[in-house]
């Protein structure tokens, strides 16, 4: 079972509930939690672990090799992003504007732009108490967070059971990134806050998940520091709102020292147990 | 003009709620940009009245002539993107993987595929009830290309600013590293980057600050919670010292953001606090430092 915990908006508590509801979870089933916001990867902050394996993350680019290059041009031709360039009897390639696709590579009629690895950041796999965590981790200057996203993914794929857990911390936004998070799990968890901020990206994000047919349920964070607008948004839609997490300084203030909150604070916890009960009940 | 771009790496660290705070408080003088287009918000504080809009198209997507097509397998073979795939005996393209790159077509012997320029958004401009013009934008559902409607966005803002000799562009970021963040950076006077005193905020405030200063940019700092965690803050200063960033505010753990922000307002209209003026201070120092 692969569930993505997301949200429209950053900020609401998506790595609170990812971490908390991991380290929750393991105390009585198989869990890895795969930390996917791999342009900020926050989820190690709050857990314990020793690194057990790490690897340079690379994607495809075409490397230009001179001698065979006939300067044709195909290759600038076909590449739709701009990432080729011919000037004057050179070929320049800018990889952070290239897409893997690789037809400058196999279209060339010389065989003179060989794809090789390019490293935009890096996997590493941490083994705590009582269950694994994986993290992702963008180079800084690296545009494209997609490709490191499925080489994550399908790393905890490879790696573990299907009858483990999988949760996802995905990144925030509606775009390719949480796309690409949400389109490979089996349900997803929109965390929310009940402000307008919360309810306009609620919005913004449960569309998303209509569009990629996704099974998602929701659950309200900093309950009661705003207003209803999200509870009465679900009731009309018909969204199961799972839990509610109440706001409370104190657990802003375990949140800001990176410590899980579940262990310390009561209230907290009986919203875990409400979510991982929902969890353990998903087919 | 000044153009001062707010980024934070971590998202809810409360940059929407300060940019629309200095709208406001310029007035006319400043246009702004919402440039977080995934979760564009800034229209709510500023009661944006969406007086234009117009679509905006940008990627392309495969479609298949099921008339023409042979179902080979050619194009699938040759997909990176695993975006085609045989339906009921038939090749049919995912719109939402597929990446425009043309390769299927290019090689397709019965030339049965062509490529759709895709709407990815809305695109508009407002006069907010500070009388600011605001340019902003909608990305549709799960749509790629998030960057060129950030550049997009930018681009108009940025004539509007020149064109009508304001003093300020105002442009609100997206939170991560990545490319819309990225789009939106170039051509800055001034970053100022809002964090929060939790370890996240401090790891984040690290990461996109090695972004900003690969740009070159002249960078500042909000600190927001300050008072949630002692430690965090000094570890910040701490940083922003030995980067030489100027410290613009240091805020306390305030519901107050939340309060103003369920009345569709910003903190400098929402009563009398001492946030008011912590926020009005803030502002002044950045001009302030635009001018240093």
């Amino acid at each position: 079972m692969k569930i993505a915990i997301a949200s429209g908006k950053g900020g609401t508590g998506k790595t609170t509930l990812s971490t908390n509801l991991s380290s929750y979870l393991a105390q009585s089933r198989q869990v890895v939690l795969a930390d996917l916001d791999v342009e900020e990867p926050n989820s190690k902050l709050f857990l314990k672990g020793n690194l057990v394996f790490e690897k340079p993350c690379s994607k495809m680019i075409p490397q230009w090799d001179k001698e065979a290059c006939t300067l044709c041009g195909k290759c600038e031709e076909v590449c739709r992003f701009n990432a080729i360039m011919k000037i004057g009897d050179e070929i320049l390639v800018f990889p952070e504007l290239c897409h893997s696709c690789y037809a400058c590579s196999e279209l060339c009629p010389t065989d003179s732009l060989p794809m090789v690895p390019r490293k935009i950041g890096e996997l590493k796999h941490f083994r705590g108490d009582h269950f694994d965590f994986i993290e992702g981790r963008l180079d800084i200057g690296e545009e494209q967070a997609v490709p490191l996203i499925g080489q994550v993914i399908e790393y905890v794929d490879e790696k573990f059971s299907a009858d483990t857990i999988k949760l996802f911390d995905a990144p925030p936004g509606t775009s390719c990134p949480v796309i690409e998070a949400a389109r490979s799990s089996d349900f997803v968890i929109l965390i929310t806050e009940s402000t307008p901020f919360g309810l306009n990206d609620l919005k913004l994000a449960v569309d998303t998940m209509r569009v990629l047919n996704r099974k998602f349920s929701v659950v309200i964070n900093r309950y009661g520091i705003g207003d209803n607008g999200v509870e009465e948004y679900c009731d009309a839609e018909g969204i199961c709102v799972i839990a509610k997490i109440p706001n409370d300084r104190r657990i802003a203030e375990l949140y800001s020292k990176g410590e899980l909150v579940y262990p310390k604070i009561q209230e907290f916890k009986i919203a875990l147990e409400q979510i991982a009960r929902f969890v353990g009940g998903l087919k | 003009m000044k153009e001062i771009v707010i980024i934070s790496g971590k998202g809810g660290t409360g940059k929407t709620s300060f940019a629309a705070s200095f709208a406001y408080l310029e007035k006319e003088n400043a246009v702004i940009a919402d440039c977080d287009v995934d979760a564009a918000n800034m229209h709510l504080l500023l009661d944006a009245d969406f007086r234009y809009r117009e679509d905006f198209y940008s990627g392309e997507v495969a479609v298949i002539d099921e008339e023409a097509c042979m179902n080979c397998g050619e194009c699938k073979e040759v997909c990176r993107f695993d975006a085609i795939n045989v339906i009921d005996d038939q090749h049919r393209v995912d719109p939402i993987a597929c990446e425009g790159c043309w390769y299927c077509s290019r090689i397709c012997p019965v030339e049965a595929i062509d490529l759709k320029t895709q709407k990815i958004g809305d695109f508009y401009l407002s006069t907010t009830k500070a009388r600011n013009d605001l340019v902003h934008a909608k990305l549709g559902f799960a749509a790629e290309n998030s960057g060129k409607l950030v550049t997009k966005v930018k681009t108009e803002a940025k004539k509007l600013a020149l064109a009508n000799k304001k003093a300020f562009l105002i442009v609100d970021g997206s939170p991560g590293v990545g490319c819309p963040v990225i789009s939106s950076l170039s051509g800055a006077d001034l970053a100022v980057l809002v964090t929060e005193a939790t370890v996240s905020g401090l790891h984040d405030l690290k990461r996109v600050y090695t972004l900003v200063k690969s740009f070159n940019l002249k960078a500042a700092c909000i600190i927001n919670k300050y008072d949630l965690n002692a430690e965090v803050t000094h570890e910040i200063e701490a940083f922003l010292q030995e980067e030489h960033i100027s410290l613009a505010a240091k805020v306390a753990y305030d519901e107050t953001f939340a309060k103003a922000l369920s009345q569709a307002k910003t903190i400098v209209e929402y009563g009398d606090s001492n946030l008011k003026a912590e926020i009005e201070q803030s502002w002044q120092n950045i001009k302030n430092i635009l001018r240093g």
